[in-house]
């Protein structure tokens, strides 16, 4: 990657397009250190959090703490083969947190949030796996959710759905705007161009248009960005 | 030089809508010109043919407006692409609007044709020259992309209008003089309020050229 | 498209297909008469023999006083010691190498050398034993030294299906645990040892059962071919009423009481050879059916997939194209025989 330089605003969602191998998903999976976990990695440059000012990046800072003030939403749902509470409640787990009344009212909570706790409420103990994709889905947001993050990152979630699940995951993500910051990858232009407020549109590791959505998507500065808006590009 | 897109046939079908649009521009033209030369001319049959031919530019805005509509639901068009179709809309009713205006010419023409001619026509095919011209000159500016010709476009609305306010005066003397003139200087007032309407509408689609090019909205501006 | 010419190619390729399941349905009873003519041999010599008496009578000069008590109990004793200690080992060494170690040329090596250990002849962890576990441990010839002998033995099984098992996890689950904060350690209690506790728990009886019919290392290191006494009660009468004396006792194991019966000239020994043989294949399959009956149950509990789309319709009660006439019943005893099946044959 080189010279990746854009801010990610609080209660938006910000979104990141390009073509495929252009860096969208690394630079992403650098705001939850995810590279920590595979050999061979190193990571150049500061992500700064506000209102803290904490560098993300930074080799002082634990990757774990990093990982709970920033979740991830994957590509193709990923739920645990456990139960749905378990699911949703397993992050909460992971900080100590053991007290059934109050993993219940975060579960509780969290599935509120993500526009699932009607349809399992009265179906918690049975298995993830149970529930259609839509809902898994929406239940690996709700996992995202139950540890209260700062910032959501979702990493093309719903290019493994049907489009009445994708429209009810980007309805989600307008919901959910006003409580956390999203940052989104997607390479469904229509998606980014529906959901996002700023868009980023990334070439071979590089930024080549930041802006506002609705200024990239009906006049962009740059020619490479109106290339590839307009279809032209490749 | 512009990059095609990677479907072809998308390529086709905003190519496809350029060159009727260019038709269109091409047979209005040609109306306000047969408009006039009926009424310089005294030319009844050619009037009558003038005020037919209002159904074929009709058609063709019926038929640019379906293509439009299909680019719309099946490319999603974004950036230029959008601007173009939703502009290439506008523009059809404009051009769909100055084809009325000559078959309103052509119909005062078949009345004042029935009187002895009240005065000879100098300003009024001026005005329809430069009206004319004002069409085509944006029409051009929309298929290539020239802001610049554009803007001289807007420019020349200036003149057309210079053209009504002298013809008015003069008609005014007319009527004033003489009060058997009033129902010919009437007809030859609307006549010359068409083709003033004709150089606007020439003028909307030059300035939304300038939008789509610049990505600027100049219009309801100075 | 000549159509004449596709049917017959269409027919020679079905003529084909006929062949080859001839071919392999032939195969498979050749191969599975040969085991039941072996069986039922064994069984009708040994089965007048398999008396209670049998089961609880020590071995004798006299043929029809003779029993495998000391044997049997010597296997179970020594089978209890070796998944003691392969079970810790080589789980923890399957998940070491699986999750924490990291991929260079080092462990690499090590990986190699894991693979070949398992094809080390028997005899070789013999030998090895009676230096090491016998002699310079001091151990002496007792069931403690039998069961780890045979520990490092499957080890290499246990380790591989292990490593197997973790491999058969998705990464995504992985990746999902991860980016909640879990540490490493958290993600292999909670989500990897659980899940691949199918397989690991498999391996380990593959293991087990291979472990019980092992012969030589175990004569190397002098189990007693005559053994007319049990090792010491593990049960007490006073504190702290579990002993373990019993681990450094002398012993025997069925493999090689049987071989002892075997090398006798009386006919009536060979009879209670082909008994013993009998008792150790029936030891042996209760142990596989074991297995196979727990993975059906894990594979049960933690579903990677899910429910076929007749049980999932079922469930789905707001799904507008619901067919209310599928019966209940039916789909669920299909469900329950495919996973048996399936378990069977699939780790």
């Amino acid at each position: 990657m080189k010279n990746i330089s854009l801010p990610v605003y609080n209660e938006k969602i910000t979104a990141l397009i390009g073509p495929s191998g252009c860096g969208k998903s690394t630079f992403l999976r650098c705001f939850n250190r995810m590279h920590d976990l595979y050999p061979d990695n190193r990571y150049g440059g500061e992500i700064r959090l506000f209102p803290d000012d904490v560098n993300l990046l930074s080799p002082d800072v634990d990757p774990i703490e990093v990982r709970m003030r920033v979740s991830m939403v994957f590509q193709k749902p990923n739920p645990f083969p456990k139960s749905i509470f378990e699911n949703a409640a397993y992050g909460l787990r992971v900080r100590g947190m053991n007290k059934k009344a109050e993993l219940e009212e975060k579960v509780e909570t969290a599935l509120i949030n993500a526009a699932l706790w009607n349809e399992v409420k009265d179906r918690l103990q049975e298995p993830a796996f149970n529930l259609s994709g839509g809902q898994q889905q929406r239940l690996c947001i709700a996992r995202a959710l139950a540890i209260e993050p700062e910032l959501v990152l979702f990493d093309e979630p719903t290019s493994a759905l049907d489009p009445i699940a994708t429209a009810s995951i980007e309805e989600l993500m307008l919901e959910l705007k006003e409580k956390v910051s999203i940052l989104i990858v997607t390479h469904n232009m229509q998606q980014a161009a529906r959901v996002s407020d700023y868009t980023a549109f990334l070439y071979l590791g590089e930024v080549i248009e930041y802006d506002e959505t609705k200024k990239i998507f009906t006049n962009p500065e740059k020619k490479q960005t109106e290339d590839y808006i307009t279809g032209r590009f490749g | 030089m512009e990059r095609e897109h990677t479907i072809k046939q998308y390529d086709i079908e905003l190519r496809e809508i350029r060159e009727q649009l260019l038709e269109m521009g091409g047979k209005v033209e040609m109306m306000i010109s047969d408009a006039m030369k009926s009424l310089v001319e005294r030319d009844t049959a050619l009037a009558e043919a003038t005020i037919a031919y209002d159904h074929q530019i009709n058609r063709m805005e019926v038929e640019i407006d379906e293509k439009c509509l299909q680019v719309l639901a099946r490319r999603q068009p974004a950036a230029r692409d959008l601007r173009f179709i939703t502009l290439a809309l506008k523009i059809v009713t404009d051009l769909e609007r100055i084809g009325d205006q000559c078959r309103n010419i052509a119909k005062h023409t078949l009345h004042l044709n029935k009187e002895p001619v009240l005065k000879p026509y100098i300003d009024l095919p001026r005005m329809a020259v430069a009206a004319a011209t004002m069409v085509r000159e944006a029409l051009d500016a929309f298929v290539r992309g020239d802001a610049e010709l554009a803007l001289k476009v807007c420019g020349d609305d200036t003149f057309v209008d210079q053209l009504n306010s002298q013809i008015q005066r003069e008609l005014l003397t007319y009527m004033m003089a003489d009060p058997t003139t009033i129902t010919r200087a009437i007809r030859v007032n609307a006549v010359a309020k068409c083709l003033e309407r004709v150089a606007d509408h020439a003028t909307n689609v030059a300035e939304m050229v300038i939008f789509m090019v610049k990505g600027k909205d100049i219009r309801h501006t100075a | 498209m000549n159509l004449p010419d596709t049917q017959s190619i269409i027919r020679r390729q079905r003529l084909y297909e006929q062949l080859f399941i001839i071919l392999g349905i032939v195969a498979l009873l050749v191969a599975l008469l040969t085991l039941l003519a072996l069986f039922t041999r064994l069984a009708i010599d040994g089965m007048p023999r398999l008396t209670p008496d049998f089961f609880t009578s020590f071995p004798s000069r006299f043929a029809e006083r003779a029993g495998i008590l000391s044997a049997w109990v010597g296997s179970f004793l020594v089978m209890f010691v070796t998944a003691c200690a392969a079970i810790p080992l080589g789980v923890s060494a399957g998940i070491y190498l699986e999750e924490y170690a990291p991929k260079n040329r080092w462990t690499a090596i090590i990986e190699i050398n894991v693979m070949n250990l398992a094809g080390i002849p028997s005899i070789v962890y013999g030998l090895l034993a009676l230096g090491l576990f016998v002699q310079i441990f001091g151990f002496g010839q007792s069931i403690l030294s039998a069961g780890l002998t045979l520990a490092l033995l499957i080890l290499p099984i246990i380790i591989v299906s292990t490593r197997e098992a973790l491999r058969g996890i998705p990464g995504g689950i992985r990746e999902a645990a991860y980016a909640l904060g879990a540490t490493r350690w958290q993600v292999v209690s909670d989500h990897l040892l659980p899940y691949s506790s199918g397989g690991v728990l498999t391996g380990v009886i593959i293991g087990l059962s291979r472990a019980i019919g092992e012969t030589a290392p175990i004569i190397t290191i002098g189990a007693l071919t005559f053994i007319a006494f049990l090792p010491t009660s593990p049960f007490m009468a006073e504190f702290p009423f579990i002993s373990f004396k019993w681990v450094l006792d002398p012993f025997t194991v069925m493999p090689i009481q049987m071989f002892n019966w075997t090398s006798r000239p009386e006919e009536a020994f060979q009879y209670n050879a082909a008994a013993a043989g009998v008792v150790l294949l029936a030891m042996t399959l209760l142990m596989n059916g074991i297995a196979i009956w727990l993975r059906y149950r894990i594979r049960k509990t933690i579903k990677w997939q899910a429910a076929p789309l007749q049980q999932r319709r079922q469930r789905n009660r707001s799904c507008p194209f619901h067919n209310p006439q599928q019966p209940h019943r039916n789909s669920k005893r299909k469900h329950a025989s495919s996973t048996f099946i399936t378990a069977l044959f699939m780790p």
